[in-house]
């Protein structure tokens, strides 16, 4: 066999992993990659106009389609500004290859030009990283990286490539498969806990079923649906597990949580078994720890060991994959006819239809000013339910996950975990590139959009039809609340004075703007953007400024200790709850 | 339970450029205590083995073997402390040792079993071996201002009987 360059090496790599398409970005220590990308087409290069949407942009990908997202960048600032998109994906577990380049192997160490440690900056937020500096290991370090980035827990991988190893030359090799000796996730669950669970969750009186994204991670809802509706149990999820089971369905009783409805968390405070799948007892979940289901007896099924009884002591831990487990639990109930407590789940609904009836998410209608969550709702209705939603981070956010009911997997992709303001465009057109036919709609606010607003030039360039609701309130909306709420309403550099104009910033990129002030004009826009098929519209919702994100659990807070919408005095309550944001 | 006990958790690991640093990082990025840390390749060169003293409640030591364990580098590990286990450090003191000291400080060296390294006319350099709790003791029982230097390997360990921890 001929020698190929570690350049030429990658690129087959990459085909024979079908990969279809590469975020990046050039420079100096990846032209050799470049020169390889040049003479070929079946690996399809997107040009971003900023790293860390090459980042998102795969990440969205990933989230879109559950394929590995994959990256290219330079050594140096191409990684630094890589690295927010990076730890992104790791905290909420998504699946990414990442290229870097590096200096050539002779200067690592010498504070040559454009080098950092990238392997050292990157350690703390990939789930492993891999610095090559031998041409022989190119292949197989590849084949490696796919492997770690796309079992287990999913999360990303990084792999930093000095220069002289991507011309160096070798035979290409690519195994089939890999086996790591310190590597072996536990995908099927222990038999004996199993058993244990079903019997723990058929003797519930109050039960409740608590899901996150590792049901959408390991495409675990089917088999969620059907142990859920087979026991006829209430179910509520994450923010990142939204969709997994279809939210117009009676049985979901909404988000839980921070912003959670209060049906949702005066269950989960109330419920004697909790049942919780492929989550992880996240702080914006509990609340406050010692509070948090003080009369539940606890299941919990994941898939890495250290997200069970980290934060909250479990019951029953089984770790596993959530299909295998899931599968095997409504085995275990179908073949032995177990039945749930009939009269005591129907006392349960009862009391679950109380609180339900308090309509946590209603918010008072005007005709004056548009509201927030009037545009997510008629987004919801002009779009029937099927667009992909992807968002940025804020109080639009949670708008959108409130009042867009999302009935499929994959369908909302945003960022919960590290919070990453810029992440809903780079992310929607990852998630365009994924499903082309598909609408896909980027819910933003004023704020999070100017972070990552030059990839308008990218969607452009590649033809990303995507429809950008902004929900412009003039303020960074969410940290603006905390200061209304927890700071005697002291707007400390929370009020933009001036904003750009972002309908004409929006055509001067090529792109359809519109401003839409007033709320009867709403629908009427919305249907005229999403008849406009292939252009990109960016629609620039004037909205309250004032408007506030309800219920509200203010973090230190307990699960039952909600601010209502118009109910409450607003006051500072706990110390603790001026500690996260 | 919320007692914090000291725990000597012994790791074989990928012996690779930055396994150590993935462990280290481990402990100061999520606020674990790390009282000591000893690493040396093994007899199988691919190996490396690293030893470490932490503490905390039974909840935390579950997290930190969750955490290592989930390390790509990390092969396998044992919680000595759990397990009928033999404890060594390696202990290099160098004290004062003029006049009337020098023989009160053989006869302390001698029943800690220390060996004497290395003598001037005003020191003594003494080597002694023991789990922890030993060379503590050692060093409480020698009068503070005689004490020139200490040097500690910190603690490494291996199970009793048959069990044997390999990849
Ligand atoms: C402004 C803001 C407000 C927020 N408010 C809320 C809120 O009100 N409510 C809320 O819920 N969140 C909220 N979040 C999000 C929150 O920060 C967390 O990101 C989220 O709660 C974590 O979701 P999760 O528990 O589903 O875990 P994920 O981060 O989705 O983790 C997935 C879990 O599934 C496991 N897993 C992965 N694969 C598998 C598999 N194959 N089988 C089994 N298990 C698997 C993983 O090990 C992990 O434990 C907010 C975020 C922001 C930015
Ligand atoms: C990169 C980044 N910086 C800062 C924050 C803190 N933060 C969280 S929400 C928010 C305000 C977002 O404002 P905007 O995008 O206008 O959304 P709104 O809340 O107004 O809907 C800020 C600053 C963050 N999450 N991410
Ligand atoms: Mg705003």
């Amino acid at each position: 066999m001929e020698p190929i360059t570690g350049a030429e090496i990658l690129v087959r790599c990459l085909k024979e992993e079908g990969v279809e398409y590469l975020f990046g970005y050039p420079g100096g220590a990846v032209l050799h990659i470049y020169d390889a990308l040049y003479v070929q087409d079946d690996i399809k290069h997107i040009l971003v106009r900023h790293e860390q949407a090459a980042l998102h942009a795969a990440d969205g990908y990933s989230r879109a389609c559950g394929k590995p997202g994959v990256a290219l960048v330079t050594s140096g600032p191409g990684l630094t500004n890589a690295v927010t998109g990076i730890a992104n994906a790791y905290m909420d577990s998504i699946p990414l290859v990442v290229f870097s380049g590096q200096v050539p192997t002779a200067l690592i160490g010498n504070d040559a030009f454009q080098e950092v440690d990238a392997v050292g900056i990157t350690r703390p937020c990939v789930k492993h990283n891999f610095l090559v500096r031998d041409i022989k290991n190119l292949a197989e370090t590849i084949k490696k990286a796919f492997y770690i980035a796309t079992t287990g827990r999913p999360g990303p991988v990084l792999i930093d490539l000095p220069k002289d190893v991507t011309i160096a030359k070798a035979e290409y090799h690519y195994p089939k498969k890999v086996k790591l000796r310190s590597y072996s996730p536990t995908v099927k669950g222990h038999a004996g806990q199993i058993r244990k669970a079903v019997d723990m969750i058929l003797s519930a009186k109050r039960p409740m079923i608590y899901t996150g994204g590792g049901v959408i991670l390991s495409d675990g809802s089917p088999e969620l649906v059907e142990l859920t509706q087979l026991l006829g149990y209430p179910i509520t999820q994450t923010l990142m597990g939204l969709g997994a089971y279809p939210a117009t369905d009676s049985q979901f009783v909404g988000m839980l949580g921070m912003h959670g409805t209060y049906e949702a968390n005066m269950a989960m405070h109330e419920c004697d078994v909790l049942i919780a799948i492929g989550a992880r007892f996240d702080d914006r979940v509990t609340g406050k720890i010692d509070k948090f289901c003080p009369t539940a007896k606890i299941v919990h099924v994941d898939i890495d060991p250290s997200s069970i009884s980290k934060n909250v002591q479990v019951d029953i831990p089984i770790v596993g994959s959530v299909p295998n487990v899931l599968r095997a639990m409504i085995n275990v109930i179908r073949d032995e006819k177990l039945k749930p407590d009939a009269e005591a789940l129907t006392r349960w609904w009862r009391q679950i239809d109380e609180w339900r009836a308090l309509k946590s998410l209603s918010y008072r209608q005007s005709s004056e000013v548009i509201k927030p969550q009037f545009v997510i709702q008629k987004l919801y209705q002009v779009t029937g339910g099927q667009a992909i939603i992807t968002s940025d981070v804020g109080q639009h956010q949670m708008w959108a996950a409130q009042y867009y009911h999302f009935d499929r997997p994959r369908q909302w992709i945003n960022s919960g975990g590290l919070g990453t303001m810029g992440f809903g465009l780079p992310a929607a057109m990852g998630a365009k590139f994924a499903f082309p036919d598909q609408d896909v709609v980027c819910v933003t606010g004023d704020g999070s959009i100017q972070m990552m607003l030059q990839e308008l030039a990218t969607m452009k360039q590649y033809h990303t039809p995507v429809k950008i609701v902004n929900l412009n309130n003039g303020y960074l909306g969410m940290v603006r609340q905390w200061q209304e709420f927890f700071y005697q309403k002291r707007y400390c550099m929370t009020y933009f004075e001036a904003l750009p104009d972002f309908v004409m910033l929006a055509e001067a990129y090529g792109h359809v703007g519109m401003r839409i002030e007033k709320p009867g004009d709403v629908e009427g826009a919305l249907r005229e953007a999403f008849a406009l098929k292939d252009r990109t519209v960016f629609l620039d919702f004037l909205t309250d400024q004032t408007e506030n994100v309800f219920p509200m659990i203010p973090s230190g807070g307990g699960q039952n200790e909600m601010l209502l919408a118009e109910r409450d005095e607003m006051v500072s309550t706990h110390d603790e709850g001026m500690v996260l944001l | 339970m919320n007692n914090n006990n000291r725990h000597l958790i012994s790791i074989l690991m990928e012996n690779e450029a930055g396994a150590l640093s993935r462990v280290a990082n481990l402990f100061s990025a999520r606020g674990y205590n790390i009282e000591s840390l000893t690493v040396a390749p093994t007899d199988d060169p691919t190996l490396s083995r690293l030893t470490l003293v932490t503490s905390g409640n039974e909840q935390i030591i579950e997290q930190i073997v969750k955490q290592l364990n989930k390390l790509i580098d990390v092969v396998k590990l044992i919680d000595l402390s759990e397990t009928d286990a033999i404890e060594r450090e390696l202990m290099l003191v160098k004290t004062k040792a003029s006049g009337e000291q020098r023989a009160e400080m053989m006869r302390l060296a001698e029943i800690f079993g220390g060996r004497v390294l290395d003598v001037t006319e005003a020191t003594y350099t003494i080597e002694l071996t023991g789990a922890g709790g030993k060379l503590d003791n050692f060093l409480r029982a020698v009068e503070k201002d005689a004490i020139l230097e200490v040097v500690r390997s910190g603690a490494t360990g291996i199970a009793r009987g048959q069990k044997a921890l390999h990849a």
